[in-house]
């Protein structure tokens, strides 16, 4: 099971990276900023970075304004 | 201890004179926060922004009509010296660069991301934890429009901990209410996690 934002449960399956998850949750928006277990995983590496079970992702998704 | 900080939170004043922050960004977010962080006993402040005070920013951000025409760093500077004149200021009018983050913030032990573009945001964000990845980063996301309190969150992961409500852009019109109140939630954290009080 990987918990995403603290909040929701996404079951796991093997060799999944960073983009299969945001693929599966939806998230289309880029501009985001995602860590796994607490360490930033850089843009370029999402479709490269595979989750192990148990992981705690987060995905923030950063919108305009300041 | 300065009499101007005589009712803080007993034993966190000694360690917030210590600390250093760095705010990326003088704008509504980082000029209301900085106010918020001196006001709490925060030592030293490094503020970048290369941008300089107009009208149409007095709707939200700390400035004065006096103020208009002035460099951010500059007014937002004055304005802390008013609060407290031994407050250490280190200015930089410049447009912020990812490879700038290292050298810049180097003495820096936390980062406010007051950024007004989300893309800005999101590299600023990743530079930061490339460059210091023990080192917590606050930022804000979603602080456009008005009421909607109860959506405004802390979203933490890792040493990032983003306020907002992570939807609304800034296309809907900024309002001082709810921006400074993202500034202040900012500058609350950060207080927080310099004097360990807050989980980092």
């Amino acid at each position: 099971m990987i918990l995403v934002n603290n909040r929701d449960r996404v079951p796991y399956t093997q060799g999944m990276t960073v983009q299969d998850l945001l693929d599966k949750m939806g998230y289309s928006y880029s501009l985001i900023t995602v860590t796994v277990n607490g360490t930033l995983v850089p843009k370029e590496e999402y479709d490269y970075f595979v989750i192990k079970d148990n992981s705690s992702v987060n995905v923030f998704h950063l919108a305009h304004g300041g | 201890m300065k009499e101007i900080f005589k009712r803080n939170v007993p034993g966190t004043t000694e360690i917030l004179q210590k600390s250093t922050v760095a705010v990326a960004g003088c704008g509504g977010l980082g000029s209301n926060a900085a106010v918020a962080l001196v006001r709490s006993g925060v030592g030293s402040l490094i503020l970048v922004d290369f941008d300089t005070v107009e009208l149409s920013n007095l709707n939200r951000q700390y400035y004065f009509h006096n103020h208009v025409g002035m460099k951010k760093t500059e007014a937002l500077a004055k304005l802390l010296y008013d609060i407290n004149p031994d407050v250490n200021l280190e200015l930089h009018s410049i447009v912020l660069e990812p490879q700038m983050i290292e050298k810049l913030f180097k003495s820096a032990d936390l980062l406010i991301e007051a950024f007004d573009k989300a893309e800005n945001k999101q590299w600023l964000i990743e530079s930061w934890c490339r460059a210091f990845p023990d080192r917590p980063v606050v930022a804000a996301s979603g602080l456009s429009g008005m009421g909607r309190t109860e959506a405004v969150k802390v979203h933490k992961g890792g040493n990032i901990y983003l306020c907002g409500d992570e939807e609304s852009q800034a296309e809907e019109g900024l309002c001082a209410a709810r921006v400074a109140m993202v500034a202040n939630m900012q500058a609350n954290i950060a207080v927080a996690i310099l004097t360990g009080q807050e989980e980092v």
